[in-house]
């Protein structure tokens, strides 16, 4: 499924703000994991999400796709196996276009883009049709432009752009911490129940410890740039904040210093 | 204003309205290559210079043409393509050498300046009469002018309704809104913004083909501030379009006003130039103009939005 060989990124080579983000990080998905991912500020949650996307180059390892090493990959190419949410609702959308000519952009993701009609009329109607799932009367204002929505509502069409085209993996980079807490659990029952119809492989970076608990069937835990804890199936169930931050301190020799996580 | 009146009264206001259809005419022509300036300023989000070049090698390019006795249509293609040409380069030194989007497009500016040059055999204008040539356009023949320029725009805005409403025209729109969303959608966004340069540029080189015919000789200098003028034409016409219209304003509308822009540009400038501003300070004013149409709204959102304001008790 998804495979990360000893992946290394530094950031700023050379300078005083020369950063080690991801420091050897070996990872395998099996189809249908969903996992999520906690850590501290900096321990490289959100870099690893980008480096499977391909947002830059990484310095060192190997990371496969199906088999496929995608290691040399720009982003736009890598984009044809992945949906991708981010943290702020903003970066999902096109402000300027309409929510169905949003749609229809993901609708084409990994196909070739030539002079056919951006927006046919049949998508209208399937698009006319998913948007009536989330039950947020978007349904309705389908030509009205995305940047008149409100944060929550450009999320869910995020993951609906992230999930039209069914992904190899969906990418969740803490993509309810922008939002107030109703809608961010709305738009977390969304992701689950999208991820569950469509049996979809997916990552979630959360800093919310009880989401990656309750989410998911597998959590892992990074630390500057390693992953340090890996637990899944019935131990993951039974596990508690508690235990988590134990285990933290543990494995890391620090205490955990976050307190949306602990909060959260 | 009471100093002002009597001076007026000793202006020909005839002479005013003799001037409309040029103004109307020239207005049309710069009216293309404002659509140009619209398509990378408005919906690619990039501040192109290059067309200060462009507008001049279309000249160039459609005159020499001409003179070695080529139909004028088939040399104002040529001058579009050679806009195109002009386009790509700048794409490319933005796209695959990283230079930042306005150096990107002085340089080819710059460089242009010596090809149109050798274009025209290192002289600074050639001339090419409408007496001896066949022209589209000429200011001798305004109202045929006008024709045929309002069949072109019809055309041409037609071509970009149908184009931007392509996967490839949504490739180029989503990535003047939001590069990073287009490369997460598969969109490689290098290529949406080479190719909407070479779209602008291709019209640009094209109005500077129907330019230099309609002046009757092309000059190295003809495209010097052409992109204060692509501006003001695009910012008069959203202004004055969402006046009219609001969000109702749709895409070929938006266009059409890019030109309406450019026309009242045209006539404004002619009413200064008769209210007696002198022609060498052209320049300065023009300039003027442009900065209050972009500061209007940027101060507009400021008074809404103020310091001042929220020291005096917020926006209650």
């Amino acid at each position: 499924m998804l495979e990360l060989r000893d992946v290394h990124k530094t950031f700023n080579i050379g300078t005083i703000n020369e950063k080690k983000a991801l420091n050897g990080v070996d990872l395998k998905l099996e189809e249908g994991d969903f996992v999520t991912v906690i850590g501290g500020n900096g321990a490289g949650k959100s870099t690893v999400l980008n480096a499977i996307a391909g947002v830059w180059p990484i310095d060192n390892g190997t990371i496969l796709i199906d088999g496929e090493n995608v290691t040399g990959l720009p982003e736009h190419k890598r984009a044809s196996f992945l949906g991708r949410v981010f943290q702020d609702p903003m970066t999902g959308t096109t402000a300027t276009m309409e929510i169905q000519e949003n749609l229809a952009l993901a609708a084409r993701r990994g196909q070739r883009r030539g002079l056919k009609w951006g927006i046919t009329k049949r998508e209208k109607m399937q698009f006319h049709e998913l948007l009536a799932k989330l039950d947020l009367g978007l349904e309705d204002r389908m030509t009205s432009k995305v940047g008149l929505l409100s944060g929550g509502q450009r999320q869910a069409i995020t993951l609906l752009m992230a999930t039209l085209k069914r992904p190899r993996i969906l990418l969740l980079d803490e993509h309810t911490a922008a939002l107030d807490p109703k809608t961010a659990a709305k738009v977390l029952a969304l992701s689950d129940q999208i991820i569950e119809e469509n049996h979809l492989t997916a990552m979630m970076v959360t800093h919310n410890m009880r989401d990656a608990i309750v989410h998911g069937n597998r959590l892992i835990m990074m630390n500057e740039g390693k992953i340090i804890l890996d637990i899944r199936g019935e131990e993951k169930k039974k596990i508690t904040v508690e235990d988590l931050l134990r285990k933290f301190e543990e494995i890391s020799g620090e205490e955990f210093a976050n307190d949306k996580a602990l909060l959260g | 204003m009471v100093t002002i009146i009597p001076v007026l009264g000793a202006l020909d206001p005839l002479a005013l309205v003799r001037a409309l259809p040029g103004n109307v005419s020239q207005g049309m022509i710069w009216g293309i290559m404002s659509i140009g300036v619209y398509l990378t300023f408005k919906i690619l989000n990039f501040a192109d210079l290059t067309v200060d070049g462009t507008m001049a090698t279309g000249g160039a390019v459609a005159v020499m043409l001409i003179l070695a006795g080529y139909h004028p249509v088939v040399a104002v293609i040529m001058a579009c393509i050679a806009g195109m040409v002009a386009g790509f380069i700048t794409g490319i030194l933005h796209t695959v050498f990283g230079i930042p989007d306005i150096l990107a497009g002085i340089l080819t500016q710059i460089a242009l300046y010596s090809v149109n040059l050798n274009i025209t055999g290192g002289k600074a204008n050639q001339a090419v009469s409408v007496d001896q040539f066949d022209l589209i356009v000429s200011l001798r023949y305004i109202t045929s002018t006008i024709v045929v320029t309002a069949i072109l725009t019809a055309l041409i805005i037609a071509i970009l309704y149908w184009f931007f409403g392509t996967e490839m025209g949504f490739t180029i729109r989503a990535t003047g809104c939001n590069p990073n969303m287009s490369r997460a959608q598969g969109i490689n966004t290098s290529v949406a913004k080479v190719i909407a340069l070479i779209f602008s540029n291709g019209l640009v080189g094209l109005a500077g083909g129907l330019l230099a015919q309609y002046q009757g000789n092309c000059d190295v200098n003809m495209g010097r501030g052409a992109i204060v003028i692509g501006l003001a034409s695009v910012i008069i016409g959203e202004v004055l379009g969402e006046a009219i219209f609001g969000n109702r304003l749709n895409f070929c509308g938006r266009l059409l006003f890019v030109v309406f822009g450019s026309i009242i540009y045209y006539i404004v400038i002619s009413f200064v130039v008769w209210l007696g501003l002198p022609s060498i300070d052209m320049k300065l004013f023009s300039a003027i103009v442009v900065a209050i149409f972009l500061a209007v709204p940027y101060l507009k959102g400021k008074t809404k939005n103020s310091y001042r304001r929220a020291a005096k008790g917020g926006v209650r």
